[in-house]
């Protein structure tokens, strides 16, 4: 359930950082979501309909970008990405490893808005 | 009509992430060692909080807790039986305790006349690994009566952990618990894990516990929660 609450925050954070930029109407949000954040992509998806409706982001397309475990592997002296969440072992050589490098984010990566002509800022 | 990209690599959570910046700021001046306590609803977190105020008091310790529950202020009554000062912050229908709501409840607590600072957190081991309230360590429980993959269900929040216990070790025999397993479980996710098991009801374990706690208040493991809060608790982006 707090998938929901979570969107609401893209959704405040989307709407000042357009706002700041001088407006514009969203098309598309870009997630990153590790492997770990515990957040369900179907729930994101769901929630992002009903929670964009009436603000600039109504009517966009949420992108949700997965991003799995690295660890680094002291033994192989290299990270490695692991292919699931069950076991922090280097896919290589099968040591086990502390050593987190990502898989818990959940970031908004980017934000594409459609900008009136006049409103443009110049390159 | 054109379009462009803004990039704005932020964090969702970012106010949460502020907030729990800003106490863990305020925790590191008052000098106050601060335990975040996860679980499944029914692992037994209040007995267990409850045995460990009293320990610690006894000790000489000035120890209070926060206590996160859906509804009802049960949980803070049982805990004040400990002689400690306890708050109940009821979330109604909110699964997870986040930065606001533990800067709300210490209002008016004078930090630096505190030593160590427990947060029972809702239970529920999904929603409350996202959110950073500032503590030094997470302390994640399992209870014998939740089966010993219970850490493989849920790698999130016991990777996120700094700190493992196993409750209710008291009945462990009768529920068929094969601690070797459920401890191998928890190292796959969380290799190098410090484990507790104890039975808080009996006492069984609970000096253990204790020796780590009073080690991890003393000045010279101070340098042990400076790692905790560096590594951790950052999401990474």
């Amino acid at each position: 359930m707090h998938e929901l609450s979570i969107i609401y925050s893209v959704v405040s954070t989307v709407t000042k950082a357009v706002a700041d930029q001088g407006g514009g109407q969203v098309i598309s949000v870009r997630l990153r979501v590790g492997a770990l954040a515990g957040v369900e992509r179907d729930s994101l998806l769901f929630g992002y309909d009903l929670a964009t409706q009436g603000t600039p982001l109504a009517g966009s397309v949420l992108e949700i970008e997965d991003v799995p475990v690295r660890i680094y592997c002291s033994s192989c002296a290299c990270e490695q990405t692991l292919v699931g969440v069950q076991s922090f072992r280097c896919p290589v050589c099968g040591r086990p490893s502390g050593d987190f490098r990502s898989g818990r984010e959940l970031a908004i990566e980017s934000v594409e808005i459609e900008t009136p002509q006049s409103e443009q800022a110049p390159c | 009509m054109e379009t462009r990209v803004l990039e704005l690599r932020r964090n969702v959570l970012n106010k949460n992430d502020e907030l729990a910046r800003n106490l863990r700021a305020r925790f590191q001046q008052a000098e106050l060692l601060v335990l975040n306590l996860v679980s499944s609803p029914g692992t037994g977190k209040t007995e267990f909080l409850k045995k460990t105020l009293t320990a610690l008091r006894e000790h000489g310790l000035r120890v209070a807790a926060l206590v996160g529950d859906l509804e009802t202020d049960n949980d803070a009554h049982r805990l004040m039986e400990s002689g400690a000062p306890v708050r109940q912050i009821t979330t109604h229908g909110c699964c997870h305790l986040d930065a606001g709501m533990i800067e709300r409840h210490l209002e008016g607590w004078a930090l630096e006349d505190l030593d160590i600072l427990f947060i029972e957190n809702v239970g529920n081991l999904v929603c409350p690994s996202n959110y950073d309230l500032g503590e030094a360590v997470r302390v994640a429980l399992l209870s014998v009566t939740e089966g010993e993959d219970k850490p493989l269900k849920y790698p999130g929040i016991f990777n996120s952990a700094d700190v493992a216990v196993i409750t209710k070790m008291d009945i462990a025999e009768a529920c068929e618990f094969d601690r070797e397993v459920a401890e191998a479980n928890i190292h796959e996710v969380r290799p190098g894990m410090t484990i507790f098991a104890v039975s808080a009801k009996r006492g069984v374990g609970m000096e253990e516990w204790l020796a780590f706690l009073l080690e991890l208040q003393s000045p010279q493991s101070r340098y042990v929660m400076a790692i905790a809060d560096a590594g951790r608790r950052a999401v990474i982006s």
